[in-house]
């Protein structure tokens, strides 16, 4: 199989702002997306994503390494890097003060088609994502959702085989998100290649063959869902306890009956383990913690996040979570 | 042609389309600019304008009204500087980058469109100067010619607008700098009051400056009072310093704005 991605050693420093020290953004990126698959870009925000994506679409240079997309370089062939690949980026990129179907038609005619073709292709599209009764409107009137689809369409004006969408749908209510993750699907299912980034692991899990996960400019993990999640240990086993002085003793409990490595926060009184055993264990942590007298506020079995694959990874939290939980 | 360069052409159409497409759904923007002009028309016509007496007994307001031209002509680098920041601020630049298209259209369509909505404005001021007692004076070949010479300059601002929309952060700095450089232009100028009024360090400024010589070129060739004119060389051939200024300027600002946008976030 020929790799429709390839890059090698990439590095990006952003030059130092007055007062500000230099950021090296990408420390030696490599990845390789075969042709026809989805390649999930999964890290915290500032990890480098959206650099990578930016070399990878020409709109960036990278200080170091190469990389080839579709078969060209992305430095020395720019021009014909960018007649192979569509780009949806991190926040919409779309006119404002045009209509959906303006849009389009714009987007159409700048990819070089003649007028009938982008007229026809606009209408098309609106269509494919259920656009056409807000296609006479402007973008100002446009929900987050339908400016993201718009986005996503206008990425697909020149039929693209190989795509890039960086964090498709952050910001998406749950519905929104289901219905682009169906569009996504589709593409992938009509061959597209897809490299796609996201800060959440069922999103990779749900959409990508294989995942990158990135950190401080590189990948330190790199593998399928499975053989992630394989790392991860799986679902996870959430505890609060009611009353924090018994916080370690119901770690030491806990440890025993998970078998392994117990996280815990003195703020929210929360302990976390990878599950073994599925529901019946947590029945017998429930059973083991009563017959210790430790109350316990709040049980669940959940899905490993991001925060778990890095905690794993890397034995520190996303640098983001302390920001996310205060605001 | 070649395919390359007929690309360039077609593209820079597309975008001219866009940017034209906007206007009426921004009608702030031209009403804001419009206003703006004929306030300074009523201020200067009727209040401060009976105190500041022709030298030749010409009248003020058809003295003013080119000078109002020109001085709105040279506002429009506001204009497309802060399109250039907003839609830099939005991605739109980056979309446009990303696709198979010619770079220079992005540049070149916005501003052939500036240049165009100058041209309308223009036409809004000079019904609004025809009310107030403005008149043209010398034949339609000449006026022709003030009007080129005007949208010429109106093209070339464009370029200055460019090059600074590409180096600021944000459209209130925009806003902000290409006020406090073209307001002070335009008013240490010929277009409201004698330049020997003015300092004697600043005189040479208000003789050069290519708001005052665009403003002398078309009160001339609108056959307005263009008392002011001076011994100097500005004074004497306005009409070529002005064409001097402007490819001047355009050798200038158009290469930096072009390049600045090949380095942009690179
Ligand atoms: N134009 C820039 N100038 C200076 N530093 C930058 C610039 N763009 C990004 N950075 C820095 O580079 C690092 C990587 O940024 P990047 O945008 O690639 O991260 P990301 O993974 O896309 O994050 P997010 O999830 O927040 O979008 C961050 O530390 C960021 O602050
Ligand atoms: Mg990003």
């Amino acid at each position: 199989m020929t790799n429709a991605i390839e890059a090698e050693g990439l590095v990006k420093v952003y030059r130092a702002r007055r007062g500000s020290a230099e950021v090296r953004a990408l420390d030696g990126v490599d990845l390789d997306v075969p042709q026809g698959t989805v390649l999930g870009l999964l890290g915290p925000n500032g990890a480098g994503k959206t650099t990578t994506v930016r070399i990878l679409t020409t709109l960036l240079r990278p200080d170091a390494g190469r990389a080839t997309v579709a078969g060209y370089d992305v430095v020395k062939q720019s021009n014909e890097v960018r007649q192979s690949i569509g780009l949806s980026g991190q926040y919409a990129a779309v006119d404002e003060n045009l209509t959906g179907w303006e849009n389009l038609y714009m987007f159409g005619r700048l990819y070089g088609m003649p007028k009938a073709e982008a007229k026809s292709r606009a209408d098309e599209l609106l269509e494919q994502f259920t656009l056409s009764d807000a296609g006479g409107r402007t973008i100002k009137t446009y929900s987050g959702g339908m400016r993201r689809r718009l986005d996503l369409a206008a990425a697909l004006i020149g039929k693209p085989n190989l795509l890039f969408l960086d964090e498709p749908t952050t910001g998406l209510d749950p519905r929104s998100r289901l219905g682009m993750w169906d569009v996504i699907r589709g593409l992938v299912r009509e061959g597209t290649t897809l490299l796609l980034t996201t800060q959440y692991l069922e999103e990779a899990d749900e959409l990508a063959d294989t995942i990158a996960v990135v950190d401080t400019g590189k990948i330190i993990a790199q593998g399928t869902a499975d053989e992630l999640k394989a790392q991860v240990g799986g679902e996870r086993i959430e505890v609060v306890v009611k009353d924090r002085a018994l916080l370690p003793q119901a770690r030491e409990l806990l440890a025993v009956q998970a078998q392994g490595d117990v996280d815990f926060d003195e703020h929210t009184r929360r302990l976390t383990a990878a599950s073994t055993g599925g529901a019946q264990q947590l029945v017998s942590i429930v059973q083991a913690m009563g017959d210790a007298g430790i109350g316990i506020d709040d049980i669940t079995l959940r899905r490993p996040t991001l925060d778990d694959v890095f905690l794993t990874l890397t034995g520190h939290h996303t640098a983001d979570e302390s920001v996310e939980e205060n605001a | 042609m070649s395919a390359q360069q007929s690309g360039a052409v077609s593209d820079a159409m597309v975008i001219t389309w866009r940017n034209l497409k906007r206007i009426p759904r921004i009608p702030e923007l031209a009403i804001f600019a419009i206003l703006q002009s004929i306030m300074f028309v009523l201020l200067f016509a009727f209040v401060f304008g009976g105190a500041i007496p022709l030298p030749d007994g010409g009248d003020y307001k058809e003295f003013l009204m080119p000078g109002i031209f020109a001085q709105t002509i040279a506002f429009a680098s506001a204009t497309t500087a802060i399109g250039m920041t907003d839609d830099m601020g939005k991605g739109l630049i980056d979309r446009f980058r990303s696709l198979p298209m010619s770079r220079s259209a992005v540049l070149s369509g916005r501003t052939v469109a500036d240049t165009i909505y100058q041209a309308g404005i223009l036409v809004v001021l000079m019904l609004a100067g025809l009310v107030v007692g403005w008149r043209v004076n010398n034949g339609l070949a000449a006026f022709l010619f003030a009007v080129v010479l005007l949208l010429a300059f109106a093209h070339v601002m464009a370029w200055l607008g460019i090059w600074i929309g590409l180096s600021v952060p944000n459209t209130e700095t925009a806003q902000q700098l290409t006020f406090v450089t073209i307001f002070p232009l335009t008013f240490i100028s010929n277009v409201f009051v004698p330049p020997a009024s003015l300092p004697p360090i600043l005189q040479p400024i208000a003789e050069w400056n290519p708001v005052s010589t665009l403003t002398a070129a078309t009160r001339e060739l609108f056959g307005n009072p263009n008392p002011y004119v001076g011994d100097g060389i500005p004074g004497q051939y306005p009409i070529l310093v002005t064409v001097g200024w402007m490819v001047v300027l355009l050798a200038i600002f158009a290469p930096l704005a072009i390049r600045k946008y090949r380095n942009t976030s690179q």
